[in-house]
């Protein structure tokens, strides 16, 4: 277990690789759902004001 | 195809095709990333070989967020679809950010196999130009307050950017680098070993289904935004 946190000498890169993978995809979900749940909020109130 | 692209029918099919498509990313990336962190380290390269299961499927979709979005601009601007115009416009975005994770993976494996984090070769710079193309795209589109006008010049700029994708794909052929050449897509069958492909399969395809994921939800955002728009327009 402890080999697979070390990778070898290059722990920096390889967690670093993932560990950026993880944020930018995990920013993007979030900016996606969070745009998504705003817009159709936004549209209900709006539906509701109409005539 | 068109016919079944108008947004009524859009929001009612990829409703039913999220959470499939979404459940199929989490399930392909979990398989992928247990493959790839049990798979040997490479008799080269080391544990670095690992890096390799993010960094070529980032750029894979980036590359595939690009042509999908060149093709609907084409769309956009032949037929002049709207969807075609809110599908570029949500594909922008994604395949930005996916080039980014790309160059930043990318950098992290150069460092320890080149000794650099970066160099002006073929295969960097026509990624880096990518990301640009991506960038300008967007501000673009930003910067027209006229969707009509914003979508047109967008699409020509789409389509021109367009030029760098075979650029980029062949770039490893056509000048000296120190990026590795082709070694899945090449005549004669992939070169590197199964216990590699098989996890780079597995996350590939999960980051494909993530990013239809993600773009289905963008465009539906973007349609309800253009709803809003028009209902606001109606109530003043």
């Amino acid at each position: 277990m402890s080999g697979l946190f070390a990778m070898d000498q290059y722990a920096a890169f390889v967690w670093g690789a993932y560990g950026v993978s993880a944020f930018g995809i995990a920013v993007i979900i979030v900016s996606c759902w969070v745009g998504y749940a705003r817009a159709k909020a936004r549209l209900a109130v709006l539906e509701k004001a109409a005539p | 195809m068109l016919r079944y692209a108008n947004p009524k029918r859009f929001m009612d099919l990829s409703g039913k095709a999220l959470p499939w498509l979404g459940a199929g990313a989490a399930i392909l990336l979990g398989i992928g990333l247990y493959m790839g962190f049990t798979a040997p380290p490479d008799y080269q390269q080391g544990d670095t070989v690992k890096i390799m299961f993010v960094h070529v499927p980032a750029a894979w979709v980036a590359m595939m967020a690009y042509g999908l979005m060149a093709l609907s601009a084409a769309i956009g601007l032949i037929y002049r679809h709207p969807l075609a115009d809110v599908a570029a416009k949500a594909a922008a975005p994604l395949g930005a950010m996916f080039t980014a994770l790309a160059l930043i993976t990318g950098s992290l494996w150069g460092k320890p196999m080149w000794g650099a984090w970066w160099v002006w070769d073929g295969r960097l710079t026509s990624f880096l130009i990518l990301l640009l193309i991506y960038l300008g795209y967007i501000a673009l589109w930003n910067a027209i307050e006229d969707e009509t006008r914003a979508a047109k010049a967008t699409a020509i700029l789409a389509l021109v950017g367009a030029v760098n994708l075979p650029i980029i794909e062949f770039s490893v052929r056509w000048w000296t680098t120190l990026h590795q050449g082709e070694s899945i897509l090449r005549p004669g069958g992939p070169s590197i070993s199964a216990v590699f492909l098989w996890p780079l399969f597995a996350m590939a395809l999960g980051y494909t289904l993530l990013f239809f994921t993600l773009w289905i939800v963008r465009i539906r955002t973007e349609i309800l935004e253009r709803r809003a728009r028009s209902l606001m327009l109606g109530l003043s």
